[in-house]
């Protein structure tokens, strides 16, 4: 089995992630586009534990997910009550901590 | 072995300080000191509750000294001369490798005189201040500090190492800045004391450096180690330890050039003029010199430089003399010109240590008589110092008067009186190591014999000069008393040489007064000596008992005379060389230090927040922007892993 066309679509979403992080406003997209490069980084991880042989990327890939899910749990939860206190998910507008 | 004796070279070498320990009535030698520390302790921590009676236990704890004193005196004397060197291990005061500090006590016949006069005359001061201070309210702390003077003196000269010579030393000048500056709600009594703890520093700079030099150079500090082994030392090394005790001498003794503060120092109360000037202080830095002869011994350029500081402050002092109207000051200056003359003497070597302590025997007790006496004329005149509204108080002041003049006619030299019988000598012997030196103590004494009868006519003889609401009167019986023992010693002091006792008594410690002989015969010299005086005394009869004596001091006079009022310039030259100079210094390192100090670390500190003020707009707040920051720093690292793998 050859690895390069899942390496490819892994890089090919983690791309799209970053593009989305960097260019997207509202905090929910930039949300997802996130989770979108943690899973393309977890299917790198499979691609190449099974190219080698052995359990240890596979076992990274469930620690990425279980983060990922308790990140999901927290970000969200911030995301709301911003967004219920200023009528707006859009990451420009949370910009009062700075210099 | 007489014979054999006077067969051995006369520097044979100094004598050796080696002592039997202490036995019999020895053992309390701890206490002569113990007694007025006490007394000092209880009086200025006791608080109110000793004011009643503390002035009288400030007199008993120096009167016990002074018997303890005597009884060991006369048992010294009961000894051999080879058992009167009496050590009295205390304790170890601290170690240090292989350098030891002994708290050892070392009684022999030198301490042993000194012993008698500080608490002797100590006594009768304390005794006299219970009258002079008894309208003051703070007269048991008067007599706290009286008390540590005597006992910081005390162990000054029992002490058997340079270190312990040291505490006393320290002692001594803490206390005599707490005594002159006693009144210290005037301001010039806080600049004196002030001026006199300066001026002493400076002083001590010199016993320290020498004690350290003397570590160095002999490995310890004790009179025992470094007297057996002086000999071995360089020239160079003890012309060295010799002038930096010089320079503590000079600072203690007020010579020339740290001389400048015991004119001022008068500020202080009367009795502690008297206890400075003939019982403790200033007579300390003889000591010095004298207990250090077998450093001075040995060392022709140190002692010679003792001969001329002696010599000018002899002059200096009695020139200065000449010219105060403040009684005082008279009396100060006068002090000043007899330390001179002990100074020269020690400097003389073998043939003079044993004079100065003679001489300084004997000043010891005319100049505290002279010094109580002026306190009873002040006493007696509503505190009022200046001898130009004195005149006649003869008449009114009977006891005063008479015990002046004892003390007057001591201190000028005229036969059988104490001053004649050891200043003498010190002429002559003057006179028979060098003509120049010779020719300056007889000066001195002409000199001295001017100030001092002028001292008397404006003050007991002379017309009335007096401010009508003032109303002399004769002083108590408490102040009398010790006015007339003074007097009594004054006139008998010279017992004391009779058959060549003290020579005699100190040979062992200072070594053997070689026989020195003059041209015109040691009577010879007495005469022209007592000429000079005659002649100095006829002067000031001319000059001032036969002329009216103006209330106000004449200000069309001589440039000389201006020159001595101001103290022949000592405090100017002072602050033009030294003061002002050291300011100048101080404000540029202060300049220095504010610009370019401060201005490198300040200068460090705002550059560094310039930068960072422009750095931390990076931190602007968007999200978006960090991210593209975290992004950039990733393809960073990856390019660098890229960049090391692959190369």
């Amino acid at each position: 089995m050859s690895v390069t066309p899942f390496i490819v679509l892994s890089a090919i979403l983690f791309t799209i992630g970053c593009v989305g992080v960097l260019t997207r406003r509202n905090a929910i997209v930039v949300f997802m586009c996130v989770e979108l490069m943690l899973n393309a980084s977890n299917l790198a991880l499979v691609t190449f534990s099974r190219a080698n042989g052995n359990l240890d990327g596979q076992v990274a890939a469930f620690f990425v997910m279980v983060v990922a899910a308790a990140e999901v749990v927290v970000g969200l939860a911030i995301i709301m009550t911003i967004f219920r206190t200023r009528r707006s998910a859009s990451v420009d507008d949370a910009s009062l901590l700075k210099y | 072995m007489s014979t054999a004796m006077s067969y051995l070279p006369l520097h044979a070498g100094p004598p050796v300080v080696s002592g039997t320990s202490a036995d019999g009535v020895f053992s309390l030698l701890w206490l002569v000191i113990a007694l007025p520390a006490l007394g000092a302790v209880v009086l200025l921590l006791g608080g109110r509750r000793t004011d009643r009676w503390g002035h009288w236990l400030g007199v008993a704890t120096v009167s016990l000294s002074f018997v303890l004193s005597l009884v060991m005196f006369f048992a010294l004397v009961g000894r051999d001369s080879a058992g009167r060197q009496v050590h009295q291990h205390l304790w170890t005061w601290f170690t240090a490798g292989r350098y030891t500090v002994d708290f050892t006590l070392l009684y022999d016949q030198l301490s042993a005189l000194f012993l008698l006069l500080i608490t002797g005359v100590g006594a009768l001061i304390h005794l006299y201040s219970v009258g002079y201070m008894e309208h003051d309210l703070r007269r048991r702390r008067f007599f706290g500090y009286l008390n540590l003077f005597v006992a910081s003196m005390l162990g000054l000269v029992l002490a058997s190492d340079y270190v312990g010579v040291f505490l006393g030393w320290e002692g001594v000048g803490l206390a005599s800045y707490l005594l002159i500056g006693f009144w210290q709600y005037k301001p010039t009594a806080a600049a004196a004391a002030k001026k006199a703890f300066v001026i002493n520093r400076v002083g001590d700079i010199g016993l320290s450096l020498g004690s350290a030099l003397m570590f160095v150079t002999f490995g310890s500090t004790s009179f025992a180690v470094i007297s057996a082994n002086s000999g071995k030392a360089s020239s160079g090394v003890l012309t060295a330890i010799g002038l930096l005790l010089l320079l503590a001498a000079c600072g203690k003794s007020a010579q020339f050039p740290l001389q400048t503060w015991l004119l001022d120092a008068m500020e202080g109360p009367t009795p502690v003029s008297a206890l400075i000037h003939a019982a403790t202080m200033v007579t300390a830095g003889v000591y010095l010199i004298v207990r250090s002869n077998f450093i001075f011994s040995l060392t022709e350029n140190a002692r010679t430089a003792v001969v001329v500081i002696g010599c000018i402050t002899l002059l200096l002092g009695a020139i200065i003399g000449c010219a105060k109207d403040d009684i005082k000051k008279v009396l100060a200056g006068s002090t000043m010109s007899q330390i001179g003359y002990m100074v020269l003497a020690a400097g003389l070597g073998p043939a003079g240590y044993a004079l100065a302590i003679f001489h300084l025997l004997t000043h010891g007790f005319f100049k505290a008589n002279m010094f109580l006496g002026a306190g009873s004329v002040m006493h007696g005149t509503n505190d009022d110092v200046n001898m130009r509204h004195y005149g006649a108080l003869r008449k009114a002041m009977p006891i005063t008067f008479v015990t002046f003049a004892l003390g007057y006619l001591a201190i000028i030299g005229v036969p059988p009186f104490a001053g004649f019988w050891s200043k003498d000598p010190i002429i002559e012997t003057a006179f028979a190591q060098n003509f120049v030196v010779g020719l300056c103590a007889l000066v001195g004494a002409g000199v001295t014999a001017f100030y001092m009868t002028r001292l008397m006519l404006l003050t007991f003889i002379t017309d009335e000069r007096w401010e009508p609401d003032v109303h002399p009167h004769e002083s108590p019986r408490v102040m009398t008393v010790p006015l007339m023992v003074l007097g009594a010693l004054s006139a008998l002091g010279g017992l004391l040489i009779l058959n060549g006792w003290i020579t005699d008594w100190l040979a062992p410690v200072v070594g053997a007064r070689p026989e020195e002989s003059l041209a015109i015969g040691a009577l010879g010299m007495s005469l022209v000596t007592l000429v000079v005086v005659a002649i100095g005394v006829a002067i000031a009869w001319v000059f001032v008992g036969r002329r009216p004596v103006p209330r106000v001091a004449p200000t069309e006079v001589s440039v000389f005379t201006r020159a001595a009022r101001a103290e022949l310039y000592g405090d100017a030259f002072n602050e033009e060389v030294i003061v002002k100079p050291g300011y100048q210094g101080i404000r540029g390192l202060a300049v220095f230090d504010r610009s370019t100090i401060d201005g490198t670390v300040m200068g460090t500190a705002s550059a560094l927040s310039g930068i960072s003020s422009r750095f931390r707009l990076a931190q602007n707040g968007f999200v978006r922007s960090y991210a593209l920051a975290v992004l950039a720093g990733a393809a960073l690292v990856l390019l660098a892993l890229l960049a090391v793998n692959f190369s």
